[in-house]
């Protein structure tokens, strides 16, 4: 799960983290009000919103007078944002932070991240901050140190400060450093979170390390123990349907194709966008409908399936394991039979019941064209759509 | 033979008497498997599904000698499970679980580590259908009428994808010697390698399918592996061509997030390690019977 900037900083804060001044505005008026409660003379105004890039996206505004914080947010709420990382439709800009503006003599990046490989947190660092890691890994590749931590000790102090010395802070500042990477690390334990990003880490001329942009993950299958942090989820942020999806128990993630898929299993549902694809049509989107799927669950999924407009048929792929395809078949009845479907069904049942499955199928007597294997499937749903043979 | 388990292995079943534990607890035991006990904490003494029901992994280990667990816990509490049966001297444990948190699978992996290579639990998952060696035994949840006995090793990450191999090969008259779900999460048990160690080494064995997704790098180390050290040969399949990077697949893992990590480039890295491709997820039944026949 994806936090905003704001919600991360107060988090670190409460770790110990210098962060600028700031406040969340939810209107102009709000905003010039945050910005007279600052004090200062110049401020940022910017987008929350669960991406990163939004400097170049035009998502970050430096302002120097009241009434100009109140214009940039005039501008920036209610937009929706089309950044790098965020695909097309872009976010909407429901929240702004506003924060003095900091003048930093240098930047750093300073990131955690699981490495799985090493099945660690790994801390990256590098001296070009500001622009993103796969940017810095790009055109600065020997700027980057790591360091794995061992999880039965946790961050040592020794492994701090090679990281500070490397990234050429000065020694003085060092001692700061230490303490603000321990922090973070012990933040990463306690919420579970699985990515910690700050960057820029900059170097104010007083000689202070304040953390100007934050961003945080955290660990979906944590969060029943983590009620504070499962609070901070911002709906508004996610795709409407995939949202839906998480809701209603499914895994789903939309695609530009036509060929909406109803699958078992997430290594099944990919192969299958791979049939699709290799039979000359293109997926609308990835859904496991999971495991002891309930006809009930089956109908769900054709409705959030259909509710995307692109869908021109629908291909259900099943291989029973602890599913079973009665239960799927009469999912599929029961939605052919109360819910508009104006595309052609493809059905490919295979495994636990498939004969149960089968029979319901044709007993009920619904448009539904079958496939017997999984080479079918792909070519029938193909063909479904574009009227010739794949 | 065949790897990991047969119809001697005694078997203990931990979670054994939560819901879905109990019905693949019957199924199990009625295709041969030899279940010998459960746990579940605070019903030790009782009795379910037939066996015996102990408190502790240690207790149950002492009045049954098993040397293999499967795993039904919830996630809060799996991880804790799976360390107990390490602890209590399992030598093969599954875990089905679903959602364990990453964190605890850290600690699990670092907890695993506390014993010497010789005496340290293999894990097998989580978030997998389990191990199946067709006509002997199973521990995990696949429906077993699809697998038929044989010399060809499976190795997978996705249950569902394993079925669709092994069902494909039975169409065409192949059997399986043992199929080793490994799980879809991010940090995982034993891997792609473990297992390709094991099917080399075991005699009924002639050939190995390796089916993998997008997200780490286990399947390319395998590979690398498999070039060096095998004689045997390997059928791989990559699923995720069409998947967009830095979205999540459904299973944990299943993610593009670094170099390396995309379908394309690990089929890429599996081709030059002479590992044989099947481009498409319907083409089993075709590409194996060739390798067989080499």
């Amino acid at each position: 799960m994806e936090i905003h900037e704001y919600q991360a900083k107060a988090i670190l804060a409460d770790y110990g983290v210098a962060i600028p001044d700031g406040g969340l505005a939810y209107s102009p008026e709000q905003a010039a009000y945050r910005a007279s409660e600052i004090g200062g003379e110049q401020w940022v105004v910017k987008a929350q919103i669960h991406s990163g890039a939004r400097g170049k996206a035009g998502g970050v505004k430096l302002c120097g007078h009241e009434r100009e914080v109140a214009e940039a947010a005039d501008e920036l709420l209610g937009k929706r944002l089309v950044t790098a990382q965020t695909g097309e439709r872009g976010k909407g800009v429901y929240r702004l932070y506003v924060e003095a503006a900091v003048a930093g003599e240098s930047e750093i990046y300073l990131g955690f991240v699981l490495d799985r490989s090493a099945e660690r947190v790994t801390i990256v660092a590098s001296a070009s901050g500001g622009m993103d890691i796969e940017e810095i890994v790009a055109s600065d590749p020997g700027s980057i140190v790591r360091i794995n931590v061992e999880p039965a000790v946790g961050l040592q102090a020794f492994e701090a400060r090679e990281i500070a010395f490397a990234v050429g802070l000065d020694a003085s500042l060092v001692p700061q450093a230490v303490q603000l990477m321990t922090s973070c690390y012990r933040a990463i334990l306690d919420l579970d979170a699985t990515m910690l990003e700050i960057n820029p880490l900059t170097v104010t001329a007083d000689g202070r390390l304040l953390a100007l942009d934050a961003k945080m993950i955290f660990d979906d299958n944590a969060l029943f123990r983590h009620q504070d942090v499962s609070e901070l989820r911002d709906k508004s942020q996610e795709d409407p349907r995939e949202r839906t999806a998480v809701d209603r128990g499914l895994s789903y993630v939309g695609l530009e194709g036509d060929i909406g898929c109803i699958i078992n299993g997430a290594g099944l549902a990919m192969a299958t966008m791979d049939m699709i694809k290799h039979a000359g049509g293109e997926p609308a989107n990835f859904l496991d409908i999971g495991g002891g799927a309930s006809p009930e669950r089956v109908l769900k999924a054709f409705r959030l399936v259909l509710s995307d407009d692109k869908v021109k048929a629908v291909l259900v792929n099943i291989f029973a394991g602890i599913n079973r395809c009665d239960w799927v078949a009469e999912g599929v009845v029961q939605a052919l039979r109360q819910l508009e479907v104006p595309v052609p069904v493809v059905v490919r049942l295979s495994g636990t019941n498939v004969e149960e499955g089968r029979q319901i199928l044709k007993e009920a007597d619904v448009p539904v064209i079958t496939a017997e294997s999984l080479a079918e499937a792909g070519t029938k749903a193909v063909e479904s759509v574009t009227g010739r043979a794949a | 033979m065949s790897i990991i388990l047969d119809e001697t292995t005694p078997v203990i079943v931990q979670g054994v008497t939560g819901r879905i534990a109990t019905f693949h607890t019957t199924d199990m035991a009625e295709y041969g498997t030899n279940v010998v006990g459960g746990v579940t904490p605070g019903k030790g003494g009782a009795k379910h599904c037939g066996i015996d029901v102990f408190d502790t992994v240690k207790q149950a280990v002492a009045a049954t000698e098993a040397t293999a667990s499967i795993v039904f816990v919830p996630p809060p509490f799996a991880a804790d499970a799976i360390m107990e049966a390490a602890d209590a001297g399992i030598e093969n444990c599954v875990c089905i679980t679903e959602g364990i948190p990453v964190q605890d699978m850290i600690k699990v992996k670092r907890y695993l580590r506390r014993y010497q290579h010789a005496k340290r639990m293999c894990l097998i998952g989580p978030n997998c259908a389990g191990v199946i060696s067709p006509g002997k035994a199973m521990m995990g949840i696949m429906p077993s009428h699809i697998y038929q006995r044989g010399p060809v090793g499976i190795v997978s990450r996705s249950g569902t994808l394993g079925y669709e191999a092994a069902s494909q090969l039975k169409a065409v008259g192949i059997g399986v010697s043992t199929s080793v779900g490994i799980g879809g999460d991010p940090i995982n048990g034993s891997s792609f390698l473990d297992h390709l160690k094991r099917f080399e080494n075991d005699n009924e064995t002639e050939a190995v399918v390796m089916i993998g997704e997008i997200g780490g790098l286990q399947e390319a180390q395998a590979a690398v592996y498999a070039r060096e050290h095998m004689h045997k040969p390997v059928v791989g399949y990559i699923a995720g061509l069409t998947a967009p990077k830095g979205r999540t697949m459904g299973h944990a893992g299943a993610i593009v997030s670094t170099v390396g990590e995309s379908a394309a480039e690990k089929v890429q890295i599996m081709r030059e390690c002479g590992v044989t491709i099947v481009k498409l997820p319907s083409d089993f039944g075709k590409i194996v019977p060739k390798v067989l026949r080499r």
